[in-house]
């Protein structure tokens, strides 16, 4: 996984709550492998609507953004991870909201897309924003975990097991399997303390 | 003792721990490992890394999300490569499956605990956030994505950091008509959809005791709707009376030894839990939800919001969307809401005591609107048969299928049509959910009955009087 330091971008100001994950991709694109890429599929219903706040994601101003700013529960709703998918390969790296979905922030981790929470109160100031709103440079640094706007510095919070993931790039499979002989110690007492927990049949 | 008294929660978990990192992440066993076709995205991971399935007689699959309701004979090709990958990667690692042709097959949250897969004091995780549901047996069980499905197939473990404890209580006696159903979307509509985040939830309290299981399953369904990580209720004597004598449940000596330990889970008396939520059960009315998130939700005899008299701005603007893409106006009667459909079906409300509520109403009755009927799985499908509840609603004009996710996501193609409103019996009203442009308004079996019988929206209280539920 690609670590992710610092982002040196501008931002897409989405100003609704509870992005659920059918918005940020509808079910029926979901069907495809993954190296297809997922991008072309991201609020691909919202946007279209009229009128909507998505449609910001088309417009020039915010072109190659590759932070979203949204408002609470960002990523309700479903599991599913092409949700990330659709928003990892439009170029989003990094979400700003105050509170995401709990499925969504922990797939998001691990593809690399920092889940960045911040106060209510200061997400509307960004959302409010001039240079946010006009595209202009935002900068996040995850290792000091701030966002800077112009002359606005926000500090933002995020698991910190999630920042040490994200920071080095780290992959769960290869550090679960530096604990192979523990996983293997606890499933043979497991099985004869709780018999019943095996499937009969 | 207040300070070694454990909740459920904490109880599973603990004996789930195989090792605490100093972060504070712990690395869990699971007990049961669920797929359904959308997991070819994690069998794919597998592919790339060269690995195998580490515990395949853990792991379990059944084919629900994609699979036609109808003409399974003349399955489309987009559709049946998706099937087919299930089957192709379940078979090239040792892994059983409940596949279309299978007696067992089903939603996979009606399909595994009514063969006994889920028991009380077990980790189950599956890549849907669903999975919840499992919780209704006393099982820790909860969604996870992809990436966590490929982690659990290579290695039958977890990373979690331990939930916040929150239990919700419900006490006294629900009122004739309301349901388990109406229960979750009022509890989702006092916290939000996100108010349990962070939190796994202990339900508690007489009302939820005297639930059936049936009623448990749909409760605990719908804690993912509350943001919860997850949602059960401790096992009692109506979970053992379940269990016993499913096909993979433990049998003889070893169900008898299994309910021992089965009793001593739940929480103990003082245990600390981080956020207590109190309910009184009679205040609960058979409730609809009117805009476009499950927290959107009130009493069938109340009117639609103004957002003009919603303080806060965002809130406002919420309401403002939500009312512009329902085609409502604000202050209108719930009860004036005309639908062009209806929907039964679904891993919230599908099983066997949904479809005889839904039959009590429409018994000698005729739908006014088209509707689908889905099993939630080919089990429940013969029984409600052999009981003779297909009958009364094909004879209501409604359409009888085989089961599947079906219209509650549309994958497989049973999709309300663009602007089309549906009373529908499922777990999710966001946009576009039942198909692009569908407006989906969300409320238990027998108000979907009675709301097809009427046209629009009602309370199918009068419709039951002098019938038996």
């Amino acid at each position: 996984m690609k670590p992710f330091v610092t982002l040196s971008t501008r931002a897409c100001p989405l100003p609704v709550a509870n992005v659920d994950t059918d918005q940020l991709i509808p079910a029926r694109f979901m069907k495809q492998p993954r190296s297809a890429g997922y991008g072309a599929f991201l609020l691909h219903d919202l946007r279209r609507e009229p009128g909507n706040a998505a449609a910001v994601l088309d417009d020039p101003r915010h072109a190659g953004a590759q932070v979203l700013v949204a408002r609470r529960n960002f990523g309700c709703g479903s599991s599913r991870e092409a949700a990330v998918y659709a928003l990892a390969d439009h170029g989003i790296r990094c979400v700003i909201a105050p509170s995401f979905g709990d499925i969504f922030a922990s797939n998001a981790v691990k593809n690399g897309l920092l889940p960045a929470r911040l106060p209510e109160e200061q997400v509307d100031e960004l959302l409010q924003d001039a240079l946010v709103l006009g595209g202009g440079p935002i900068e996040v640094d995850l290792p000091s975990q701030t966002i800077r706007v112009g002359n606005k510095v926000f500090a933002f919070e995020i698991e910190p097991v999630w920042k040490t993931q994200l920071v080095n790039g780290w992959d769960d499979i290869d550090m679960t399997r530096s604990y192979a002989a523990e996983i293997e110690r606890f499933a043979a007492q497991d099985a004869a303390a709780r018999p019943w927990a095996a499937p009969a049949g | 003792m207040a300070d070694t008294a454990r909740t459920i929660i904490d109880k599973i978990w603990d004996a789930h721990a195989i090792t605490t990192r100093e972060d504070g992440q712990s690395l869990l066993w699971v007990d049961r490992h669920l797929l359904h076709e959308g997991s070819f995205l994690a069998f794919d991971q597998l592919a790339a890394r060269e690995a195998r399935v580490a515990r395949p007689d853990l792991t379990f699959g059944v084919a629900d999300h994609y699979v036609p309701t109808r003409n399974r004979d003349a399955i489309v090709p987009e559709i049946r490569g998706m099937v087919e990958q299930l089957v192709g990667n379940c078979a090239e690692h040792g892994i059983t499956l409940f596949g279309l042709d299978d007696r067992r097959q089903g939603i996979v949250h009606v399909t595994m605990p009514a063969q006994g897969l889920t028991l009380p004091g077990l980790i189950v995780v599956c890549g849907d956030s669903h999975t919840s549901t499992h919780g209704a047996l006393g099982a820790y069980a909860f969604g996870i994505g992809a990436s966590e499905v490929a982690h659990v197939m290579m290695t039958q473990t977890i990373w979690q950091k331990r939930p916040r404890r929150m239990r919700i209580s419900v006490d006294g006696r629900l009122p004739p008509g309301s349901t388990a159903k109406d229960i979750a979307l009022t509890v989702i509509a006092r916290i939000g959809t996100d108010g349990a985040q962070g939190h796994a939830i202990e339900f508690a309290g007489s009302a939820i005791r005297g639930l059936s299981m049936e009623g448990r399953l749909t409760l605990c369904n719908l804690s993912i709707e509350a943001g919860g990580r997850l949602g059960l209720v401790a096992p009692d004597e109506t979970t053992f009376a379940y269990l016993r004598g499913r096909p993979f449940a433990p049998r003889g000596d070893a169900f008898e030894r299994a309910v021992e330990d089965w009793r001593a889970l739940a929480s103990d008396r003082d245990a600390p839990f981080d956020r207590e939520v109190v309910l009184d059960a009679a205040s609960i009315a058979p409730t609809v939800t009117w805009g476009t998130s499950p927290e959107q939700a009130l009493p069938i005899a109340a009117t639609v919001p103004d957002p003009d008299r919603v303080a806060d701005h965002g809130s406002a603007q919420a309401v403002r969307d939500a009312l512009a893409y329902m085609g409502l106006t604000p202050g209108m009667a719930l009860g004036d809401i005309r639908i062009d459909r209806v929907f039964i079906g679904s891993c919230t409300n599908s099983r066997i005591e949904d479809l005889r509520a839904a039959a009590a109403v429409l018994a000698g009755r005729r739908a006014a609107v088209p509707g689908l009927v889905s099993p939630g799985s080919s089990q429940v499908k013969r029984q409600a048969e052999e009981e003779g509840l297909d009958r009364i609603f094909r004879d209501a004009g409604l359409e009888w299928v085989e089961s599947g996710c079906s219209m509650c996501v549309g994958m497989n193609g049973d999709i309300v049509p663009p602007g089309e409103r549906c009373a529908s019996t499922t777990n999710r009203n966001f946009k576009g959910r039942q198909g692009p442009g569908a407006r989906t308004h969300l409320m238990s079996p027998a108000m979907v009955a009675a709301a097809a019988i009427a046209g629009r929206l009602t309370d199918m209280r009068p419709l039951l009087a002098g019938r038996t539920p």
